[in-house]
């Protein structure tokens, strides 16, 4: 009864799909704490933007919180020591992108017992709007849900956009993960607290928390908390993916539409993932940065699956040793397993928008394994999933042909998001997502 | 710890169920039923029809895969599903060699010479059902009353015609359509027997209820997109029922244009193609209420009793057209930029209006 009433009352925006959720293996249990790798590794850009400025030198000794490398720059963030330890070198390492970048190496003291000794405590009542997004740059914040991007230039709004409402993004709309989901229940006090300093920050008068019907116990904690005249509010929303992409939640909450190639400050709002801030909640008062984050770690390839709060930088290798694994060939998906993408090399570590490890061993799709591609038959399905309703079944017979320019010009390829769902319901297994990728970085090279 | 054998993907990692051969496994599933009763129905005639279109579509397939040295593509079962389709748009008595030619032109022009499944411009059991019109009409217009008692034990006389020869009479058996005895008789045949298919007709059209139940097992289980029919028999339905209102005398009740003929199968099976109809949302609406609407208007003014199989090749010849003028607008870009200039213009235009009583007076002040 619960539940069908609040699918009545849940939002959502046209279209999408519904995988299986997969979540029941994660989702009961609390968040738990691993030891702590030998070897740390933390790459200088774990964000969107320009790579960190190294503050260490090699043999160095650094505690457990001390920042270890500062903002280059506005697009840019701080970074903090995962652990107490020795610096062993600023070198090249591998990547989940492929190519190799600077990280810093640190040799975890084994002996310590790795208390945060860093940070001094300040009133975050009395930090002014700028003062807040001072802080959250220097607290190393960045979109925790995936996108890595630098939290402070999301509450730094150009002028002359006023913001009337934050998005609160609970959604978490990907299979298998349910990271965000503990978060709102184990950590709600710091994650509302973390909503009021953006809100301050902002100067939005109100704050919506969208969660997707399926944690429904999510929901019944953060309206405990909440006094019934508090500008922030709880909006349940349709379980569908991608139901937390930033635009389409937009779509959902508020029936307003960013405009295309814009961003969402342009009508009024700004999205935050609740990762994102229930850290900042927990760090700012601390005057701390960000160290670990909350990671789910599932699938079918994994013995002990999980949400663990793991430290930013611990190597894959040494996560799955810990929560052992199953099977030979794998495929280790960071993220989630619709738009997360494959890592080739176990020495890449947890980065600050890793909100998942999924290991698949061999192909674990629902369907039988590596269906033939077949022309496509117009059915139609793929127009119907697309939430950003394009003509994927038309840029794919183009893709074909190679006619990227014309894919941009007539069909708005650039409006793809690479959401994945047309490749997802395609009958004749087109790799239609995988061809657009392809095609907009063609696009993009023609015109560089 | 055992190595990891680590592979490389790009999103997405999961896959809805559903391919290509699931969707046309289960359009041959539908299409089973409808057989058993025309065999039933007809007798041993039916039964070599259904047979002798089925392995033609398939040996032409086949035969065009070699020459072309393409990948066998029988697996798809899209061949198969295109000679029961033909075979259900035929009379019982149709000669098996004229069949067979149809079952060939329609595979070989309305599908292989296109590239292939997911190519043809045109429903090729249509096309083949159109060239049997063209190049047979004496016997595409014969038809046979169901139930002969000999009908297990014996074919109908013209079946096995040698082939280039004139199919005897079978003046023995003949009767006429329900479509027939409306236009050239003025009879209406009773509802039940449209339902249950006690009527003469092609070999698979003649049951409405089971060709529905038929086809809504695909729309349940979302095999076909169920817009297509309900457009076809909706559009379908409203054409009849205006012509019905203007004059209840003469024209037929809506409910005899939705039952009788090859409509519930053409709008279930052979409009419900998706290769050769508009992949748009609205482009499917309008596709589909054009097939209805051109069906009614061939049954009530053209020449020929029935018109569904001109209007749905009709409708496959406009639908490029229709899906250049449905696209969808993608999240986020205004609506298209005419629409807004006229609109904007409208507002421009109304306003002045309202604000001119005051103006002047301000202005004198
Ligand atoms: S889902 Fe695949 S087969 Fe269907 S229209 Fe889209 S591209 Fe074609
Ligand atoms: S990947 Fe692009 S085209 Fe495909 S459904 Fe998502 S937004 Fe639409």
């Amino acid at each position: 009864m619960t539940r069908l009433f609040s699918f009545l009352s849940s939002l959502t925006f046209p279209h999408g799909v519904h995988p299986p959720e997969f979540k029941e293996a994660t989702r009961d249990q609390a968040i738990r704490r691993l030891p702590f790798a030998p070897r740390m590794i933390i790459p200088l850009q774990q964000h969107f933007g320009e790579p960190a400025i190294p503050l260490v030198r090699p043999q160095q000794e650094v505690v457990r919180g001390q920042p270890i490398a500062v903002a280059n720059g506005d697009l840019s963030v701080a970074m903090h020591a995962p652990v107490t330890g020795t610096v062993e070198g600023i070198q090249l390492m591998p990547t989940a992108r492929g190519p190799k970048s600077e990280a810093i190496v640190i040799r975890t003291l084994a002996a310590d017992s790795q208390v945060v000794r860093w940070g001094t405590p300040r009133d975050v009542n009395s930090l002014s709007s700028a003062g807040i997004i001072q802080a959250v740059q220097a607290a190393g914040l960045v979109g925790l849900g995936g996108a890595a991007f630098p939290t402070h230039k999301k509450l730094e709004v150009p002028a002359g956009h006023p913001i009337d409402t934050l998005v609160v993004n609970g959604c978490e709309c990907e299979p298998y993960l349910t990271a965000d989901h503990r978060i709102m229940l184990e950590h709600t006090a710091t994650l509302l607290l973390g909503i009021r300093l953006a809100m301050r920050a902002l100067k939005a008068q109100r704050a919506v928390i969208g969660v997707e019907d399926n944690k429904l116990d999510a929901v019944a904690a953060l309206r405990a908390c909440l006094s019934p005249h508090d500008p922030i509010s709880v909006q349940t929303v349709r379980t569908k993916y991608p139901q937390g992409s930033e635009k389409l939640l937009i779509k959902a909450l508020l029936k307003r539409e960013v405009p295309s190639g814009g961003y969402p400050y342009q009508i009024g709002v700004v999205v935050n993932n609740v990762s994102t801030l229930s850290q900042m909640g927990e760090l700012l008062p601390n005057g701390q940065g960000i160290i670990e984050r909350v990671v789910t770690v599932a699938g079918p390839g994994v013995k002990k699956p999980g949400n663990y709060r793991v430290p930013i930088g611990t190597p894959l290798r040494y996560l799955l040793e810990q929560v052992g694994y199953a099977g030979d060939a794998s495929h280790i998906i960071l993220g989630g397993p619709m738009m997360g993408n494959t890592v080739a090399s176990l020495d890449v570590p947890v980065t600050k928008g890793v909100s998942g490890v999924i290991v698949l061993p061999e192909l674990a799709t629902q369907s039988k394994p590596a269906g033939k591609t077949h022309p496509c038959i117009r059915c139609g399905r793929c127009l119907e999933a697309c939430p950003v309703n394009l003509n994927p079944c038309e840029l794919g017979r183009l893709a074909v042909k190679r006619e990227y320019a014309m894919m941009q010009a007539r069909f708005h390829l650039h409006d793809c998001f690479e959401c994945g769902c047309c490749s997802y319901v395609c009958p004749s297994n087109i790799p239609l997502v995988q061809y657009f990728r392809i095609a907009k970085s063609v696009n993009r090279e023609r015109l560089l | 710890m055992k190595p990891l054998r680590i592979e490389l993907k790009t999103s997405p990692h999961l896959k809805q169920a559903g391919s290509v051969e699931h969707i046309m496994r289960n359009v041959v599933y539908a299409l089973l039923p409808i057989c058993a009763f025309s065999i039933y129905h007809f007798g041993l005639s039916a039964l070599l029809l259904i047979l002798t279109t089925t392995l033609t579509c398939v040996a032409t397939e086949h035969l065009f895969n070699r020459l072309g040295r393409r990948e066998n593509s029988l697996s798809d079962y899209s061949a198969i599903i295109t000679g029961i389709l033909l075979a259900l748009t035929l009379p019982p008595a149709f000669p098996l060699w004229m069949a067979a030619v149809s079952a060939f032109i329609g595979m070989s022009l309305g599908k292989v010479l296109f590239g292939g499944m997911g190519f043809n411009a045109f429903n090729p059991a249509l096309v083949g059902r159109a060239f049997a019109q063209a190049a047979f009409p004496g016997a595409i217009s014969t038809w046979t009353v169901p139930g002969h008692p000999d009908r297990f034990t014996e074919v109908l006389p013209s079946t096995l015609t040698m082939p280039f020869t004139t199919p005897p009479s079978v003046d023995a058996y003949t009767g006429a359509t329900p479509l027939a005895q409306w236009k050239f008789e003025g009879m209406f045949t009773e509802t039940t027997d449209l339902l249950l298919g006690l009527t003469t007709g092609s070999v698979g059209e003649t049951s409405a209820l089971l060709i529905f139940l038929c086809g809504m097992y695909l729309v349940v289980r979302r095999l076909i997109n169920w817009r297509l029919p309900a457009a076809v028999l909706g559009g379908a339905f409203l054409t009849a029922g205006v012509f019905y209102l203007l004059d209840p005398a003469y024209y037929p009740s809506p409910w005899f244009v939705l039952l009788s003929g090859g409509l519930m199968l053409g709008a279930f099976f052979m409009a419900s193609d998706m290769v050769a109809s508009p992949v748009t949302p609205w482009g499917v609406w309008i596709y589909g209420l054009l097939i209805g609407f051109l069906t009614v208007i061939i049954r009530l003014f053209g020449g020929l009793p029935e018109g569904i199989m001109y209007a749905i090749l009709l409708g496959n010849a406009a639908s490029p057209l229709i899906d250049h003028l449905t696209q969808p607008r993608p999240y986020g870009k205004r609506p298209p930029p005419r629409l807004r200039d006229a609109l904007s213009a409208l507002r421009q235009r109304l306003k002045p209006k309202d604000r001119r009583p005051a103006a002047p007076g301000k202005e004198g002040a």
